[in-house]
């Protein structure tokens, strides 16, 4: 038999191979600190049942630099997240009226109304 | 060599070769089937066609005038027992290809839409935008997949068809991934291969269009039919030859030369208004307009450019949406590769060879005059073509005669013996490769044989032919296969060796080719697509006769001819224009 | 001299060489050739030893596949003007076993392809002579783009995830299958599903989105994925709800 396919391997740094990885790859980190974030969250929100002094030793931690930094951190990470993230929907959920394809900035554009209106809601609700 | 023991064998993927698998299938699923092809199934050339799919169905519509429009168009060489056949069926077969899913395209009301195409008084052009060939192919290819008893056989090379005390008992073929020969051993089989347009220089046939099935039935003796038509399509792009669909002209697109001036008003095609109009202007047949613009070129009246002469085909008023809608394929095309978007410009188009009218010479029932061998397709010769075929007719054509190819292939195979060994067969086979592969001191290459047979059939046999032309081609023609015999491979390595399978299709094209230029030198007349300078005539009667070529070891093949089956539509003047509507 | 340009090829030929090397040829530049024009210059006039395979040189019979410049493409369908005084490398495509040079084995997706039932399971069988399936354009409309794949298996070539799981049914796979289940005349989702909404069917796909970036037909394969993730969770859902009602 003179057949000899020749398989390559997939090296372990492939992520790096192509910009589309690499962004592919940063979408994915970042949905972690988004992830993380929630967590703490949810933390708090434990803290908060705990009592006073629980709740401000968390506020506390919060407010410390390395705690601002974190949060900076999440928010830009999770706004990447949300811009690439929204980029991705008319895809995922196409529109059909009539017979005609809703165009897809139209189905983004929903989205960031939809993000705004939340923010607002919540930012009221916050008392700013 | 490997042996496969096989009910039926089919050689070629594509939409006649498909739709006869399925055709055995259907017959009975316990026959046991090769299906046999050097490309996957979906890159056969049927995927190119785009403009559509002829079958009467609308109430405005009548099977007789399918059938006259089809053998008018054939300028009468057409056997009518066929053609009706043909048109009978047409719909039923485009109606199970819907039932297979094909996404034809819409009325409003949900039933197939139609669109006029060249040459048709009516419009019965079923059509899934324009890649209607794409979709029929992919369908059935699809469709193909559900039935286990069709066993495919990928990337397998057919070279020989195994005969034995007259009878067709399987062929042989080579597994390209490993060089590996194999002997099909059938009780029946078919031949689906497709044309032979890549024996010209300038041709909208793909790669694999190199007529290898008419050149093995021709050398096991079937005669090839009417080999002197070739059909010239009047809108290629240039340089590339990718074909700029007929639909675009059913859709109101129309042709101009240099002056702007829609020319073929001047050749009995016109007035040019109003338009779009049946069997008028741009919606004559093929043959016509080929010729047209052949004399708007001896006039001085095209446009000049790197790779040729062209006239302009404008599309431009049919609107963006509706070239969107109708034609997306002819805007991507023309964009990418003559840098012309025909919304707003006008596209430059030349004729271009297309459709090989003739072939192996088959029965109505697909059967040639080698008992178990059949054929399908643009391969075969039913003669429903006649000299020229009506755009839209051939997509009908595979679905009509590839599925009846499989039932007389199954029947065939239900009735007769499994054959004996063929040792005697795959042995000579075997032999012949091996002294290819063994042979030493060749100074010729493939590429360079190829060209000096494509330019010599340009410029011998293209649309205008004369005696003289014919002759010189027919001399090079005798001189190439003499050089061909004596080729050396420039690869001996077994793995997908592209050297090899090239150096075959290239024996193939030759032998076909030396069939077309002796079948053209012997008709003394003029008739649709065969046009002889010095016999601008008809002439019905020495020639109302089918051409049959027949292999010969040495020297050009002989001459014979055949009656044509006339039913019920005597030969008459092809009127189109005004005078036809 | 007139001008020129400069490929390097990925050679593999299995019965001598032990491992792909590139192979630098130079061939004439012309504004309108594209990559398989020049491959075809070399094999005419250089190299006959190259292989590769190609067929219709209009961008659908999907056979020229390549991997060039470090991008999925049709050879057919790239032009030289677009690398104009640079190197062309020219690979064969990724994720697939070399069979030979620019040849790559098909095998795994022939069976993926079939694997999803990419046939028309009619809701409701009809007898030819009953006519066709009606179907407005507008319900053509919903499924029109995912017939549009040819096969090229460029999807699969920048599809990381097929890559990393060789058993991942894939892009092209998966959109036929979307096309059938959107098709309004076929009733075959449920049938589809075991290998459609499997691990290794949709779950399998982490929406990269490269397959929809390289795909020369614009069909889409991630978004036929992401809505069949949707469908099929409804569906999961439903079931849990109505046991076995909605098939
Ligand atoms: C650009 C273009 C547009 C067209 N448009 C239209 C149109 O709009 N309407 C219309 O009616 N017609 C059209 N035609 C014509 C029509 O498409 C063809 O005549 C038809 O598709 C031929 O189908 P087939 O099955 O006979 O052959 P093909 O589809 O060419 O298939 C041939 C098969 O044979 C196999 N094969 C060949 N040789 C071998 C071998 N040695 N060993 C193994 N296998 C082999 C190939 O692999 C392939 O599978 C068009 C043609 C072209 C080129
Ligand atoms: S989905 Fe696109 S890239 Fe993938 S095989 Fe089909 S046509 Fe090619
Ligand atoms: S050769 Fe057919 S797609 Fe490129």
């Amino acid at each position: 038999m003179s057949r000899r396919p020749y398989v390559r391997k997939i090296e372990r740094n492939w992520w790096l191979q192509h910009p589309r990885y690499v962004a592919y790859m940063i979408r994915e980190l970042t949905s972690l600190f988004v992830g993380l974030y929630c967590a703490l969250l949810a933390i708090g929100l434990v803290r908060l049942a705990q009592g006073h002094a629980a709740w401000d030793g968390f506020v506390a931690a919060f407010s410390s630099p390395p705690g601002v930094v974190f949060q900076w951190l999440c928010l830009v990470f999770a706004i990447y997240h949300s811009v690439t993230w929204f980029a991705l929907t008319p895809k995922a959920m196409p529109l059909m009226v009539k017979g005609e394809p809703v165009p897809g900035k139209l189905i983004v554009g929903a989205h960031y109304v939809a993000w705004a209106a939340v923010s607002a809601v919540v930012l009221m609700a916050a008392g700013v | 060599m490997d042996v496969i023991e096989i009910d039926v064998a089919i050689v070629g993927a594509g939409g006649a070769g498909l739709r006869a698998a399925i055709a055995v299938a259907e017959a009975d699923p316990t026959l046991t089937q090769a299906l046999i092809s050097k490309v996957y199934p979906m890159r056969s050339h049927t995927v190119a066609a785009e403009g559509g799919a002829a079958g009467v169905i609308k109430d405005n519509d009548s099977l007789d005038n399918h059938f006259h429009d089809t053998v008018s168009g054939g300028d009468w060489l057409c056997d009518q027992d066929a053609v009706e056949l043909f048109v009978n069926t047409a719909p039923l077969e485009l109606l199970q290809l819907e039932h297979w899913g094909c996404p034809w395209s819409r009325e409003a009301n949900g039933k197939v839409a139609v669109r006029p195409f060249g040459g048709m008084k009516i419009e019965r052009t079923w059509y899934a935008a324009d890649k209607t060939g794409f979709h029929i192919l992919h369908t059935l290819f699809q469709t193909s997949l559900k039935y286990p008893s069709i066993k495919r056989f990928d990337e397998y090379y057919s070279t020989d068809l195994i005969v034995e005390d007259g009878r067709c008992t399987g062929v042989i073929g080579i597994e390209m991934r490993s060089g590996r020969m194999v002997a099909f051993r059938a009780r029946a089989v078919v031949i689906a291969t497709g044309g032979a347009g890549r024996i010209f220089p300038f041709t909208t046939n793909g790669a694999i269009k190199t007529g290898d099935g008419m050149a093995m039935a021709y050398r096991a003796g079937v005669p090839l039919k009417d080999m002197e038509f070739m059909q010239y399509h009047p809108t290629g792009l240039p340089g590339t030859g990718i074909l700029i669909t007929e639909g675009s002209r059913g859709e109101g697109g129309i042709l101009v030369n240099k002056d702007g001036y829609r020319y073929l008003q001047d050749y009995n095609l016109g007035p040019p208004d109003p338009w779009p109009r049946k069997k008028a202007m741009e919606l004559g047949p093929r043959d016509r307009l080929s010729q047209a613009f052949w004399h708007e070129q001896q006039k001085g009246r095209t446009i000049k450019t790197p790779h040729g002469d062209v006239v302009h085909l404008d599309i431009r008023q049919l609107g963006e949406k509706m070239i969107n809608e109708r034609l997306p394929m002819v805007r991507e095309l023309a964009k990418a590769y003559v840098g012309v978007d025909p919304v707003h410009e006008l596209i430059p188009v030349r004729p271009v060879v297309h459709y090989t009218m003739g072939g192996i010479h088959t029965d109505i029932d697909t059967a040639t005059s080698l008992p178990g061998l059949f054929a399908a397709g643009e391969c075969a010769c039913v003669s429903i073509n006649g000299a020229n075929r009506l755009g839209s007719n051939s997509l009908a054509e595979i679905v009509v005669f590839g599925a009846r190819a499989g039932r007389s292939a199954a029947a065939f195979a239900k009735a007769h013996p499994k054959p004996a060994a063929a040792a005697k067969a795959a042995e000579a086979a075997q032999a012949n490769l091996r002294e290819l592969f063994a042979r030493e001191g060749g100074s010729d290459t493939v590429s360079s044989l190829r060209k000096a047979m494509n330019d010599t059939m340009e410029s011998g046999a293209g649309i205008y032919r004369s005696e003289d032309t014919l002759r010189q081609t027919c001399g090079v023609l005798a001189d190439l296969r003499a050089r061909y015999r004596k080729i050396q491979l420039q690869d001996r390595s077994n793995v997908f060796n592209t050297d090899l399978i090239q150096t075959l299709e290239l024996g193939c094209m030759l032998d076909v080719a030396e069939a077309m230029a002796h079948s053209a030198l012997e008709r003394k007349e003029s008739r649709g697509s065969h046009q002889r300078l010095e016999y601008p005539k008809r002439d019905d009667a020495s020639y109302l006769k089918h051409s049959l070529a027949r292999y010969r070891d040495a020297g050009p093949p002989s001459i014979s001819y055949l009656d044509v089956v006339i039913t019920k539509s005597p030969p008459a003047e092809r009127v189109y224009g005004g005078a036809a509507t | 001299m007139s001008e020129t340009i400069t490929l390097e090829v990925l050679r593999y030929r299995p019965e001598t060489d032990s491992e792909p090397h590139f192979q630098r040829y130079t061939v004439p530049y012309r504004d309108d050739w594209v990559v398989l024009d020049a491959l075809n210059h070399i094999k005419d006039n250089l190299d006959a030893t190259l292989s590769y395979r190609w067929s219709c040189h209009m961008a659908v019979c999907g056979s020229c596949g390549m991997t060039i410049n470090n991008e999925p493409k049709l050879s057919c369908h790239t032009f030289l003007r677009d690398y104009r005084g640079g190197v062309i490398r020219v690979e064969p495509l990724d994720h697939f076993p070399i069979e030979r040079d620019l040849v790559i084995v098909m095998d795994s997706f022939m069976e993926k392809l079939s694997g999803v039932k990419p046939w028309l399971i009619p809701k409701q069988e009809k007898p030819l002579s009953d006519g066709e399936y009606l179907q407005s354009p507008a319900e053509l409309n919903v499924f029109h783009q995912y017939t549009q794949c040819i096969n090229c298996v460029l999807c699969y070539a920048a599809c990381p995830q097929v890559g990393l799981n060789e058993d991942f049914v894939g892009p092209a796979a998966l959109a036929l299958a979307h096309r059938y289940n959107l098709d309004s005349r076929d009733g075959g989702k449920g049938a589809r599903a075991d290998v459609v909404a499997s691990n290794e069917g949709i779950w399998e796909c982490t929406f990269v989105g490269a397959c929809s970036q390289v795909c020369p037909k614009q069909v889409d394969p991630a978004a036929a994925i992401q809505q069949t993730k949707i469908s099929a969770s409804v569906d999961w859902l439903k079931d849990l709800l109505t046991p076995g009602a909605h098939r």
